[in-house]
């Protein structure tokens, strides 16, 4: 729905088209919007001759609605680590055996064996990172290191607030912001987190994803966003800055799986193949942001990346962070019906 | 005689099996496109959601449909209005009421002046009103948030003249969205305003100032009663898609102050409540419906008023 990436995606489905009207072979990626670096992109089509085309989605949710419906026509998806399961489950996913792939010995073996993928059998790391507070300083200078920022806002951020539309993370900060556990069915507790997320939305300005754009310029003052997204609104407009929230904080993965209804499997192989490469991860994180997970990919990433403090996560706040799990279906529906009570 | 009569029946019968054979596939598309997506539809709304998303197929439930009223509470597990819902109903209708307002407000005088100029420039005129349709909704919904948005157009014009210190919050507003929805349905209104005061016999104006009428007068008692069915069709044309808008609240109202069309999305989407979507749907078509009973009685009317 942004219009960068619309025009980004459309200049990127003109250029393939122009540059390649005798491309062999074609390769349809399924990719949440601003994230996929067109360099990277360009590389694999001169590689292997394949034209690539980019669709974008903006949620876990749409994209798996749309390919549930059927007649998507894409072969390559990018889902978040607590949706990986479900795609699994619902026998979306081809298992294309990633681990049996040449590049393979370059993910870092931290990304191995992870719970939703072990031995990754159907996915290739894309990108990770952390849900966490975008201030601009110039608004407030008080401590940003804090989920109160979006939960409590002080005066001067009250109605400057965009928090992302994403019900897991905005229900997590706010479970641990009053110390629980995540996917808790403590009915007390979650009393306490509806009531303050009732009280706090009207402070809020926005639920959307055009951080990256209206951040630097103002629009928003503060944000609880993805760190890569936030990272790139500071390299606009230095006066923003990262704040981990201390109360916890949700990490997130996505990782790169081939859709069992894929037409172009071969290609999409050589494309899982492709991104394990560092010099390739390094060209997907310069754009996005966002770590990613492969072995030496560090050295070919831009210099400020490496000592980014959206990006290296400082020793006092690396206990607060959490990965993202899918909760049982129960304690889901639970938390589906307080994210429900929010949508006025 | 007998017999010319029944070849004239024959005849008749005839044109009217070659007619139905030439609308065979316009109906059959109709049919196809529309009235059986519709039938599915009512079906889903009636079964039970599936865990991520989808129905359970051909398990009967009503929840789809009492939650589009009601709710039960997480937490006493009492049944209440659903409030949510409410809210974004009730702001859809408002929203569309004051869009139909203000587009009249705005494109009757249009209209009107449009009507009487001379009728080689009117196509002009015309063809003027029509020019924005030749851009995408999505791309003129962007441009009007370029201009309200607090670094945008006015927000900037109005600090620099000194009338306001800091920017007024417009974006991610109800008045936001009711001004994108004034903006882009605006042709909708003039265009139909226009066709019925083009028609508009202007010497009963001219008769009715002879006659001491004021200039309210003429405009209440004459012009408004003869172009009433252009004003209604101008309404309902505006009414009808503002009250499903999708993009517009979606762009301008940045995903806080949801509408119909929004909350539909949703329960297809991260909602995963593809029964109540579609009930909801359905509810929306049902208000479309009641909105289209209202002109057709209408218009029936000043019809006959004035037959």
């Amino acid at each position: 729905m942004r219009l960068k990436t619309l025009a980004a995606t459309a200049a990127m489905a003109v250029a393939g088209f122009a540059g390649s009207a005798s491309a062999a072979g074609e390769l349809n990626i399924f990719n949440w919007g601003d994230y996929t670096s067109a360099e990277m992109i360009k590389k694999f089509e001169a590689a292997y001759d394949v034209k690539v085309t980019i669709t974008d989605y903006d949620s876990n949710d749409t994209a798996l609605a749309k390919v549930r419906a059927g007649g998507h026509g894409f072969d390559i998806v990018v889902p978040s680590a607590n949706y990986v399961q479900i795609w699994v489950k619902e026998g979306l996913l081809l298992e294309a055996r990633p681990d049996q792939m040449e590049n393979f010995k370059n993910v870092d073996e931290r990304w191995v064996n992870v719970p939703w993928d072990p031995g990754r059998h159907y996915t290739v790391p894309w990108q990770w990172g952390l849900t966490g507070i975008g201030v601009n300083t110039k608004v407030y200078s008080g401590d940003i290191n804090t989920s109160a920022i979006w939960l409590d806002p002080p005066p001067e951020l009250a109605g400057k607030i965009n928090v992302a539309p994403e019900m897991n993370d905005v229900l997590f900060a706010t479970i641990k912001y009053f110390g629980g556990e995540w996917c808790t069915e403590d009915l007390e507790l979650l009393k306490k987190v509806r009531d303050k997320l009732v009280e706090a939305k009207p402070k809020w300005l926005a639920m959307d994803y055009s951080v990256t754009e209206k951040l630097p310029a103002g629009d928003y003052s503060a944000v609880y966003y993805w760190n890569g997204a936030i990272m790139r609104s500071r390299e606009k407009n230095p006066d923003i800055k990262f704040g981990y929230p201390k109360e916890g904080f949700p990490y997130f993965m996505d990782s790169v799986a081939i859709l069992k209804d894929a037409k172009n499997v071969e290609n999409a192989k050589l494309f899982m193949n492709f991104i394990m490469d560092p010099q390739n991860a390094a060209m997907i994180s310069a754009f996005a942001k966002y770590s990613n997970g492969i072995k030496g990919s560090m050295q070919y990433m831009p210099a400020e990346m490496q000592s980014a403090p959206e990006l290296v996560v400082p020793p006092e706040f690396e206990k607060a962070g959490e990965f993202l799990t899918t909760c049982e279906p129960p304690v889901q529906e639970l938390y589906t019906k307080l994210w429900t009570e929010l949508q006025k | 005689m007998a017999s010319a009569e029944e070849t004239a029946r024959a005849a008749d019968r005839k044109d009217i099996r070659e007619r139905w054979l030439l609308s065979a596939p316009a109906l059959a598309i109709i049919f196809v496109a529309a009235i059986g997506p519709l039938f599915v539809m009512l079906a889903y709304s009636f079964m039970m959601k599936g865990d991520y998303g989808d129905v359970k197929p051909w398990t009967f439930s009503l929840d789809g449909w009492t939650s589009v009223l009601f709710q039960r509470d997480i937490f006493d597990d009492t049944l209440g209005l659903a409030d949510a819902h409410l809210t974004i109903l009730w702001r859809s209708i408002r929203l569309s009421f004051y869009t139909t307002l203000l587009t009249l407000i705005f494109g009757f005088p249009t209209a009107y002046f449009i009507s009487t100029r001379a009728p080689t420039t009117r196509e002009i005129w015309v063809f003027l009103v029509t020019i924005p349709f030749w851009t995408n909704l999505l791309i003129r919904t962007f441009a009007m948030q370029q201009v309200i948005r607090n670094e945008g157009l006015v927000n900037t014009a109005l600090i620099w003249l000194g009338v306001i210190e800091r920017p007024l919050q417009i974006m991610n507003t109800d008045v936001a969205i009711l001004l994108g929805m004034v903006y882009v349905y605006l042709p909708l209104m003039v265009l139909p305003l226009y066709a019925s005061m083009e028609k508009l016999d202007f010497r009963l104006v001219e008769a009715g100032y002879d006659l001491y009428a004021s200039r309210w007068q003429v405009l209440r008692r004459i012009i408004f009663p003869l172009v009433k069915p252009g004003v209604i069709a101008g309404s309902i044309l505006v009414f009808i898609p503002s009250l499903g808008a999708y993009v517009i609240p979606r762009v301008l109202g940045g995903g806080k102050n949801m509408m119909l069309g929004n909350l539909i999305e949703l329960q297809f989407g991260s909602g995963r409540n593809w029964p109540l979507g579609a009930a909801i749907s359905i509810t929306l078509m049902v208000l479309v419906m009641i909105a289209l009973l209202f002109y057709v009685r209408n218009v029936s009317k000043s019809e006959t008023g004035h037959g």
